[in-house]
């Protein structure tokens, strides 16, 4: 089982839990698993069936670019992120 | 449409007669009736000084100045300060130093470095802040500038 | 200027100053930024402004403003399409088309102060500006929100009637568009092992950008529905999609052009004058420029979010961290999206502390919708966290370098929202400024005193796209997306020719249009030097790869052996009789080898964490005690850069940076009337840094290379503005013994905290004797 650290946001779905298990072999398993057990969490994370637009994941420590298709580990740890720009010169 | 007036004038060395408006600017006269848009503009108030020209020699913000009121005088415009394909000191230390970024202020700091050059051309690194005052880069700090002027002024002179 | 390396270079041309390519046209005035083209029959357009903070539009007439000689259109919220409310993905932004599209005209109610509300198009600019005055709008004024303080309170005055957020419930109306929050550890265990614990709360000022380029647009529509729009953009390839958003167009109908640029530092990642200037055009079938003033773009355009700040630190007397809160509230403007969640994952990145907790909200007031400003939320935060280092290592006791050092993140520390920092250079750049002259040099004098602190940017990576053309007398063009802001066309043309093997000036650097190259994301995010150098990178290797292919054709042999190094091809001495061959003679010959060659790559990088930045900046000041104007006597920043492609214009970027820092920590600031109504909309009163306010500003280029980029390039552009404020508030508390907490630190607010100073200074002395 994976862990999946719950935005602040989210935590009314979990009943405030931060941090909760979910199965998968990959970010949309889980995504499924979480809403199994969460009803409701999965319409803030998807967008028509892509990961929002405004959320970036980590997976491990790394930043996910693989969108839902990204591997998932028998222990993996995942974050929900707000994705960031920038602005220069 | 408000009477336009012939204005006659000397820009960059070469007479010039035009029509303008007298509530248009200097600076808009420069760009929208004759296309020179070296001459930039970057706030209209006179505190930017991206629209810096030399009038008799003597920098000027031409978004302060009516266009009418260029009538006799003689200008010196960005689009003048090369001589012919050669570039004035100031441009290739500019170049150079990579005195510029986005490059928008460019032309100002050219005009009123020239004016400072031009009445005291072995400036200190004080005159030098002192007399580009009234220009605004936003992207440099300036520290690129300076040194590009002092350097002008330590080959010419 | 001095440069760190961690490596010797191997590179021929990466390192070297070569003059940019596009210097000539920018010192001679030829340069085309955003104002500066004219089409045949082309009109003016300007735009009419809302006079209040808040308020209803009953209705607007324009009738007599119609009739006026020389004006040929006028177009209102109406001629717009109600665009969707769901946000979208746009570029790298999510945004809210509908939000977007009120932001550009605004539909029902005004929410700010120069909240654009009808534009005119007209023969010229004054008939335009005349008739503007003869638009008659009924507003029914409401009471204006300026602050998050205000808009946060119970019974505030509701901005936006369906904003709603998850944590106060569907039926709850509101002014926060987001709570965002990070947690890590056992924050009062953390706080209890602490040998000594410091609270403290902050305000920032809302600060714009000041560019010096004000924004223009050039709109042209053809009758078949297919337009185009000349502008001055940080991103093309954004204004296409945000455009045709609020337009309702298809997006390949419309060709963005990128004037050269002057200035964006954020505030051009999104439109203003585009829509409006397509939209008359299209009413009129004229090309129409709008252009804006300088009062325009401060009322109107996007400046940085103010924010209220609470941080509490702990420390052990050795110097351990032990646990941090920080609570942040960021001023959105008049729609949500303010740099919050940027600010809230970088505001104490740069260490590594066991117990965390982070609360960063989004908060809707009525001033104009915020915009990125150099690293995005960073700045203000940074303000909060990096002050209270400095108390707490003067009550420890310990050096303020060393305490950030001590703590700082390195390779393998996990950042407080997930993800692992790689290889990074925190430590040495803060130990390459304890290690400066400046650092160790005495500083002396009355009214004196010497601050340091840190900051942290992380860098986007995005998406962008490049082509190399190699022509038939063995010179080569480089075509990208990428709008050159600050001198990127001379980084470009040197990657390229880094692999090629050519000359520098044998490589001209090209920026397209949208219709020219493939999809490129904004300059902006310190991302262009990296990410669109990558693809520049690999579209050179791919004609390696291809003049590899033609040698081995000719030489009858494979790809495999045929080396190229330094513009010639060779085969492997052990496989094969050695031939050898330019990459000039061989382009002489393609013609009969197949035809052009043409590179072509495209990346996509990924979100945060494409090469995190780190600065540190040291600050000497002078304060004059009867006036409280603060002169910044000498500045020194050094910076994490990666391998530094030209390094002149990585020293502009860091002096660049620690320029607008220095203004924003001293001058900068919006200020608002009792109605909302902004009373500052000049740079005679907007008061940005002068050369005569500023010294030298001295740099250390420290050279860790970026290990996720082929040459080791990591972003610039935008950490040197992260630190001045809290260096220079340090500083003026070893100058005067008034720590500051407020921006800006200007000579009224620093003039007050002086006096109350003194007179508590006073009173403890009438106490005690």
């Amino acid at each position: 089982m994976a862990t999946v650290i719950i935005p602040a946001l989210l935590r009314q779905f979990t009943g405030g839990a931060e941090r909760v298990m979910a199965s998968g072999r990959n970010l949309r398993q889980v995504i499924e698993s979480l809403e199994r057990s969460f009803p409701g969490i999965s319409r803030h994370l998807l967008d028509d069936g892509e990961l929002k637009g405004s959320l970036v994941v980590s997976i491990d420590g790394e930043v996910e670019t693989a969108g839902i298709q990204a591997k998932v580990g028998e222990n993996s740890e995942i974050y929900f992120l707000p994705a960031i720009g920038g602005g220069v010169v | 449409m408000a009477k336009r007036t012939l204005v006659e004038t000397v820009i960059n060395n070469e007479p010039v007669e035009l029509l303008c408006e007298p509530r248009q600017s200097l600076l808009e006269v420069l760009r929208d009736e004759l296309h020179m848009t070296g001459t930039k503009e970057g706030c209209l108030t006179g505190d930017c000084g991206a629209c810096t020209i030399l009038v008799d020699g003597r920098p000027v913000c031409s978004c302060l100045m009516l266009g009418v009121e260029a009538q006799g005088h003689k200008l010196e415009t960005i689009e003048g300060l090369a001589t012919g394909a050669e570039l004035h000191p100031l441009q290739r230390k500019f170049l150079e130093h990579a005195s510029l970024q986005c490059g928008i202020c460019t032309p100002g700091f050219l005009m009123s470095a020239k004016a400072l050059l031009d009445k005291i051309p072995r400036p200190t690194e004080a005159e030098v802040r002192y007399h580009l005052a009234g220009n605004l880069c936003r992207c440099t700090g300036y520290d690129k500038i300076v040194r590009a002027v002092l350097d002008a002024a330590r080959e010419s002179g | 200027m001095a440069v760190k390396k961690e490596a010797h270079h191997k590179y021929r041309v990466v390192g070297t100053r070569p003059i940019r390519p596009d210097g000539i046209e920018k010192v001679t005035g030829r340069a085309l930024y955003g104002a500066d083209y004219y089409f045949p029959g082309m009109l003016f357009g300007k735009i009419l402004r809302s006079p209040y903070a808040h308020a209803r539009i009953k209705s607007i007439k324009f009738d007599k403003a119609l009739k006026l000689p020389g004006v040929r259109a006028i177009v209102t919220a109406d001629d717009l399409p109600e665009a969707d409310r769901k946000p979208q993905q746009m570029g790298e932004q999510q945004v809210s088309p509908y939000y977007l599209s009120c932001n550009v005209l605004a539909r029902g109610k005004v929410l700010y102060d120069g909240h654009p509300v009808a534009a005119v198009a007209a023969t010229s600019p004054h008939i335009a500006e005349e008739a503007l005055r003869l638009i008659e709008v009924d507003y029914e004024p409401l009471e204006p929100v300026m602050t998050a303080d205000e808009a946060m309170k119970p019974g505030a005055p509701i901005l936006i009637d369906d904003l709603r957020n998850q944590e106060e419930g569907p039926d709850q109306p509101t002014n926060v568009a987001t709570h965002l929050q990070f947690k890590r550890g056992d924050l009062a265990a953390g706080f209890d092992a602490a040998d000594c614990v410091i609270e403290r709360e902050f305000r920032t000022a809302t600060v714009h950008q000041g560019y010096i380029e004000p924004h223009a647009s050039v709109g042209i529509w053809n009758p078949d529905g297919h337009a185009t729009v000349y502008t001055c953009t940080q991103g093309s390839f954004t204004v296409r999609t945000l455009a045709t958003k609020v337009l309702g167009m298809p997006e390949g109908n419309l060709k963005v052009v990128p004037s050269e640029i002057g200035g964006g530092f954020g505030g051009k990642t999104t439109i203003y004058c585009e829509p409006i200037a397509l939209l008359l055009a299209k009413k009129t079938g004229h090309p129409v420029k709008v252009t804006m003033s300088r009062s325009e773009v401060l009322r109107a355009t996007g400046p940085t979010s103010g924010i209220h700040e609470r941080v509490k630190i702990g420390v052990t007397k050795e110097g351990r961290i032990t646990a941090a809160q920080v609570w942040m509230a960021y001023e959105a403007g008049a729609f949500p999206g303010s740099p919050m969640a940027p600010g809230a994952m970088t505001v104490i990145t740069s260490y590594d502390i066991p117990n965390l907790l982070i609360d960063g909200y989004d908060v809707v007031v009525n001033r104009p919708k915020t915009c990125a400003y150099r690293a995005p939320g960073a700045t203000a935060a940074a303000f909060g966290v990096e002050t209270v280092l400095d108390e707490l290592a003067e009550q420890i006791g310990i050096d303020p370098l060393d305490l950030r050092i001590m703590n700082g993140a390195h390779e393998g520390t996990q950042q407080p929202f997930g993800p692992v920092f790689k290889r990074i250079g925190f430590i040495e750049t803060c130990e390459a400024l304890k290690a400066s002259e400046h650092y160790n040099s005495k500083l002396t004098g009355a009214n004196r005193g010497r601050g340091v602190a840190a900051g942290f940017w992380f860098n986007a990576g995005f998406q962008s796209s490049a082509s190399v053309y190699v022509n038939q007398d063995g010179t080569a063009s480089v075509v990208t997306g990428s709008v050159d802001i600050g001198g990127s066309r001379a980084s470009m043309a040197m990657i390229a020719a880094e692999v090629l093997g050519l000359p520098i000036d044998e490589v001209r650097p090209v920026v397209a249009d949208t219709d020219s190259i493939g999809y490129t994301d904004v300059t902006a995010g310190s991302r262009v030097t990296f990410a669109t150098g990558m693809a520049v990178y690999n579209a050179a290797q791919d004609v390696v790869r291809q003049l590899k292919e033609r040698a081995a054709k000719m030489w009858e042999c494979t790809p495999d052996d045929v080396e190229f190094d330094n513009g010639v091809l060779r085969t492997r001495g052990d496989v094969l009789q050695p031939q050898q061959l330019t990459l000039k003679e061989l382009a002489a010959r393609f013609i009969r080898t197949g035809g052009p060659v043409v590179g072509r790559a495209s990346v996509s990088t990924g979100g945060a964490g494409a090469g995190p930045a780190f600065a540190a900046i040291c600050v000497d000041v002078e304060v004059d005690p009867d006036t409280g104007k603060v002169q910044i006597l000498r500045v020194t920043i050094a910076q994490d850069v990666g391998t530094a492609i030209h390094p002149s214009y990585v020293e502009g970027q860091l002096q660049g940076g620690t320029a607008q820092g220095i203004g924003w920590a001293l001058n900068e600031e919006y200020v608002y009337d009792s109605k909302g109504v902004l009373r500052n909309t000049g740079l005679l009163d907007y008061r940005m840094p002068t050369c005569l306010d500023l010294p030298a500003i001295e740099t250390i280029l420290v050279e860790v290379p970026n290990p996720t980029h082929p040459l080791g390039v990591r972003g610039v552009g935008e950490v040197s503005i992260v630190p001045p404020p809290a260096a220079i508030a340090n500083a003026i508390y070893r100058a005067t013994g008034v720590r500051m907490r407020e921006l800006p630190m200007s000579p009224p607010r620093l003039m007050k905290a002086l006096q109350e100073h003194r007179n508590s200074r006073e009173g403890q002395a009438a106490a005690g004797r």
